[in-house]
């Protein structure tokens, strides 16, 4: 009998084991920048709040970490798509001014492999910037490391809240070097396919409600010919 | 004493033998269940797809007004929706509408969500589609903004992702009001169809 006691006590300290070591696996290095980030050519940056409660409308199922806004929003509860997000934020410039609009909708992915550290999030972009076209992006995203590093450490902590700076390039395909791929539906690219990369710099999260306080960004790289100058 | 001795430190072994191989066997487990079942799996409807005598495809999507409507972003609303949405007040956003859906395929039972943008940029009018699906992907749409004879629009795919990324293809809206006259049934519904083919080269 008591070999048994010791081999299912084992069997569950050997799970909680790999539990432990899948999340605190040192191997796993946190994602590089993408090349778009320091590119030479031209760029179009964006920037929007990554907070629930800064953005005009987000929705989910209810019953996610961040909860949807305003609280009226129909929710997205049918099986096809309780596992996805719509938000609809305000896209702004580099000089804060307002830009566009914004949607974004993000599924999780069925490519989602833990023992690889992915944790990756199917997710398009609607942009549309009066003057300079509507853009449409499509990108995998890795939450990977922000699980690790900033839900779990809000879980862990005793106020459910992480507070500090946190920073990554979400990016992580379908384009090559982890980018984004842009397409312009219409204005001075239409037409054109780019790379974009987004961003994501969290400063505090709750348990309860999600992204407090984070700031998002997408730079779209644009093409290297003389029309890519939507000036000329 | 020394028989009782290597005896227990025998039986000890055994027992610490069998809590390592417990151990080992467990951490085989987690990683065997974490390969074996997906972490993700989106719920697929059946795909409702026709084929046609060209060999292209059609599927139809769509909206029941007003229940599957969950966003009008246009500036000046009297009753915003969803209520309490605040639609930002500036100057470059005063010729935009977006608004948000969720679609339904020929069988009525909801598969995605759908934002359709309209705007006047300069003196050119803009109107787009993007559906997403989520065990499908995503496919972009730009819409001729002028009405067709027979009160539908007509437009191009631009882009898709995963199962539409090979695809090229029409789709038209259309706005059909309900006669039905039930309690519940909707003000009406916007039609959605795609034709599409496949253009990539067959595998062998």
């Amino acid at each position: 009998m008591k070999y048994v006691v010791a081999l299912v006590v084992g069997l569950l300290f050997g799970a909680l084991v790999f539990v432990v070591g899948l999340i605190y696996n040192p191997f796993v290095s946190k994602q590089n920048l993408s090349p778009v980030t320091v590119t030479s050519l031209q760029t179009i940056t964006l920037s929007f709040s990554g907070a629930a409660t800064d953005s005009i409308v987000l929705t989910n199922n209810g019953e996610s970490d961040t909860t949807p806004y305003p609280e009226k929003v129909l929710q997205l509860w049918e099986r096809p798509i309780r596992q996805s997000t719509v938000m609809v934020t305000v896209l702004r410039d580099g000089l804060n001014r307002t830009a566009g609009i914004g949607v974004k909708i993000s599924s999780l992915s069925e490519d989602t492999d833990l023992l690889a550290a992915k944790a990756l999030v199917d997710s398009v972009w609607y942009m549309y910037l009066p003057g300079k076209g509507a853009y449409f992006v499509e990108q995998t995203e890795n939450y990977w490391s922000y699980l690790r590093q900033v839900v779990l450490a809000a879980h862990r902590s005793s106020a459910n809240v992480w507070k500090g700076n946190w920073y990554m390039d979400t990016t992580f395909g379908p384009g090559a070097l982890r980018t984004a791929k842009v397409t312009a539906g219409s204005g001075p690219f239409e037409g054109r396919e780019m790379l974009g990369v987004e961003s994501l710099t969290t400063f505090v999260y709750s348990v309860n409600d999600g992204p407090v306080s984070a700031q998002g960004r997408f730079i779209i790289e644009l093409p290297p010919t003389p029309e890519a100058d939507p000036e000329s | 004493m020394r028989q009782y001795w290597l005896a227990q430190t025998t039986g000890e072994n055994a027992l610490l033998r069998t809590f390592i191989v417990g151990i080992l066997l467990g951490i085989a487990a987690a990683a065997g269940a974490l390969y074996a079942y997906p972490a993700v799996d989106q719920h697929r409807e059946l795909s409702i797809i026709s084929v046609l005598p060209n060999g292209g495809n059609t599927e139809s999507f769509h909206i029941n007004v007003p229940m599957d409507r969950i966003m009008i972003g246009a500036p000046g609303q009297p009753e915003p929706l969803p209520a309490g949405m605040l639609w930002p007040a500036d100057e470059i956003l005063a010729d935009v509408r977006t608004e948000l859906f969720k679609i339904r395929n020929s069988r009525d039972k909801v598969v995605g969500v759908a934002v359709r943008n309209a705007a006047k940029d300069g003196g050119t009018d803009l109107l787009d589609w993007v559906l997403h699906l989520p065990a499908r992907g995503s496919v972009f749409v730009n819409m001729s903004p002028d009405a067709m004879q027979g009160g539908y629009r007509i437009g191009k795919f631009r882009a898709g992702t995963h199962e539409f990324a090979p695809l090229t293809g029409t789709m038209t809206e259309s706005w059909i009001v309900d006669t039905t006259g039930g309690e519940e049934a909707p003000d009406g519904r916007i039609e959605l169809f795609l034709r599409f083919v496949n253009d990539e080269e067959p595998t062998e």
